[in-house]
């Protein structure tokens, strides 16, 4: 019988990605209501020494494939490792983080498992014995609640949504060996190109302050840019604002782009449209600045000013800094 | 060069998402059908490469007999042929399902590079290209914003939280596409003419061999969650209206 809660923690570089450590709590608090075991599987180049760290948020045993063939990260690795220890050990349950190296690994590890998988959950308990994931769809416009018939019950958590939770256990560590075969590792890293802003990504962020073509052009990000540097947030856009060629791709947030969840979401100059609701309805607080009293973003909005953003947010950013000071 | 490219039929963007109420599934009358908007990307790059170094492209769906005008789309583009898996027995079906259906009609034909795009944004699962690598046995690199051709090999860059990846991966594989990787064209005039005689193979469920699963089923659906009605912020002048929302934000909201 398919039996413990496990999950895949996520390193980079030998640090944990804080979604490992949402991870362990959330398959704790699963484990505890089925009264089974939480697993870690571990995957990179001389990581062991870390491995232990899970143990602080309710790990078990950590499983640990330590090989320089697994650093950086490629699914053809990855996906071979983890599917021969959960293989091995027939988990019932198997979750993995919504991060774009998490959802990569997970529908491969579908096709490797051959089971079933809810992808970017944003609720997960135990209804029956068994797992019910609870997912938004069509970008948060309905949800669904996934079930089930295959194990591992596969389900991976969208960052920032579940808490992490101090809860220590023992955290032991298991080495496997990943038995990696050369001839199966067909893509290879050739470069890493660093982000050197510092600033977290738009799927990770705890606060994010976005704006629209209300900005006017590039030059008006300049005032976001130093209200987010106040508050450590990041800067995101709206589709018209990228599309337009006054922010990155990368910060385009919505249907078509990415689909966030920070505690504080301040849309600038943002009417609103259905995509990009749909990327950000998640959102845990949102305040909207708008000259236009009309514009569908108040809808949304638990906070909202009417009125032009260009004399709102520099008196804001002042506010703030007297704030945190 | 023998290039495939998947598409899926989904709501328009613009869609208003009912359902229904007995939660077994979504309003379907009144939605507008389109081309999922990432695979437009994957048909556009698939068109280029065969611009480029000829060859052929090969469109493959699978979806009830309304998604054959997604399909005309992407020939109408400038794709040679399609394959068209319909059956009502994949209503409903799981990733595994499609992926399963997509590997079985793909299997049979010669496949170097093929192209998905890196989700669907009706059920949001970017899984189903994955697990089609999987079940061909080729290499996966998913959510690309910039493809190469290099001979007997392409080269991606994947962008990460915080970093972009420059990635080389031997034929076959698996792309799947992402926002930023083209422009996709429109279909011209006499593109839509020609498609119409384009030729589209149509197959069921028994003639490809598979049988359709539900290892993971969306057993019920519900709306989303509703916000409570916010509040606006009044006051005589900017300052005023700024310094209360920083205190709300702070002492109600306890987010900064
Ligand atoms: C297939 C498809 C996918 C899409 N995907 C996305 C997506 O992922 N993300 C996304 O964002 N969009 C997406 N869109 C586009 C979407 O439909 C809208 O066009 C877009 O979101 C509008 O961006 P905006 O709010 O910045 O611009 P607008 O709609 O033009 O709104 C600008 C707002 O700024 C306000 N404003 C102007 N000046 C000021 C000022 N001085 N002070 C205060 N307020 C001011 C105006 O009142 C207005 O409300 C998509 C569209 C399609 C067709
Ligand atoms: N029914 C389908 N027919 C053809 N391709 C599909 C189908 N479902 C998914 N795909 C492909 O897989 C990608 C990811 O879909 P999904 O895993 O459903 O988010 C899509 O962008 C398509 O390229």
């Amino acid at each position: 019988m398919a039996k413990g809660v496990w999950i895949v923690a996520e390193q980079r570089d030998g640090a944990f990605r804080k979604i490992s450590f949402e991870l362990a709590s959330t398959a704790r608090k699963l484990a505890d209501v089925l009264g089974e075991e939480v697993c870690a599987v571990l995957c990179g180049s001389g990581i062991e020494g870390i491995a232990g760290q899970l143990g602080k948020y309710g790990v078990d045993r950590v499983f640990v494939a330590d090989s320089p063939a697994l650093e950086p990260y490629t699914t053809d690795a990855h996906a071979a490792a983890v599917a021969k220890v959960v293989k091995e050990n027939d988990p019932a349950i198997l979750l993995l983080g919504a991060s774009t190296q998490g959802k990569d690994l997970s529908a491969r590890l579908v096709g490797k498992l051959v089971t079933g998988l809810a992808t970017d959950c944003t609720d997960v308990k135990i209804a029956d014995g068994k797992l019910l994931a609870i997912r938004p769809m069509y970008a948060g416009k309905c949800f669904g609640e996934v079930v089930f018939s295959t194990f591992p019950q596969m389900a991976s958590l969208r960052p920032n949504v579940f808490p992490a939770v101090e809860n220590a256990k023992a955290g032991a560590v298991v080495k496997f060996d990943p038995a990696l075969d050369a001839g199966q590792l067909k893509t290879k890293v050739l470069e890493v190109q660093k982000d050197t802003s510092g600033k977290a990504d738009l799927t990770e962020a705890n606060m994010i302050v976005s704006g629209g073509r209300g900005m006017k052009g590039p030059e008006g990000y300049a005032i976001l840019e130093e209200l987010a540097a106040v508050l450590g947030a990041t800067v995101g856009a709206s589709r018209a604002a990228v599309d337009a060629g006054w922010r990155p791709q990368s910060d385009q947030v919505g249907q078509t782009g990415k689909i966030v969840s920070p505690n504080l979401y301040i849309a600038c100059g943002v009417s609103g449209a259905i995509q990009h609701l749909a990327g950000m309805s998640s959102s845990k607080i949102i305040v909207a600045i708008n000259k236009d009293a009309e514009a569908p973003i108040f809808t949304k909005a638990d906070y909202g000013i009417v009125d032009d953003l260009f004399k709102i947010i520099p008196e804001f950013t002042q506010e703030c800094k007297k704030l945190l000071a | 060069m023998n290039i495939v490219a998947c598409v899926k039929q989904v709501p328009d963007t613009e869609a208003q998402i009912k359902v229904k109420p007995d939660g077994s599934g979504i309003e379907e009358g009144g939605i507008k059908w389109v081309m999922n908007p990432y695979d437009e990307f994957g048909v556009e790059e698939a068109l280029r490469l065969k611009e480029k170094n000829g060859g052929e492209v090969t469109i493959v769906n699978v979806g009830p007999a309304r998604a054959m005008e997604t399909i005309r789309t992407a020939l109408a583009m400038g794709a040679d042929k399609g394959i068209h898996i319909c059956d009502p027995a994949f209503d409903g079906a799981d990733a595994f399902a499609t992926a399963s259906a997509l590997a079985a009609a793909i299997k049979g034909i010669p496949h170097d590079i093929i192209f998905c795009g890196q989700r669907a944004i009706d059920d949001d699962s970017g899984q189903v290209g994955a697990i089609l690598a999987e079940l061909l046995g080729i290499p996966q690199i998913t959510v690309v914003t910039k493809f190469e051709f290099a001979g007997s090999s392409v080269k991606v860059i994947r962008p990460i939280e915080g970093a972009q990846l420059l990635i080389e991966c031997p034929l076959p594989c698996l792309v799947t596409a992402q926002k930023g990787l083209n422009e996709p064209r429109y279909a011209s005039l006499p593109g839509i003419m020609k498609a119409k005689k384009k030729p589209v193979d149509v197959k069921d469920a028994a003639s490809l061999g598979v049988t359709v699963t539900a290892n993971a089923r969306v057993a019920k659906f519900i709306p989303p969650p509703a916000r409570a009605a916010g509040k606006i912020i009044c006051g005589d002048d900017p300052a005023t209206k700024a310094r209360e929302l920083a205190r709300l934000l702070r002492e109600e909201a306890k987010v900064i």
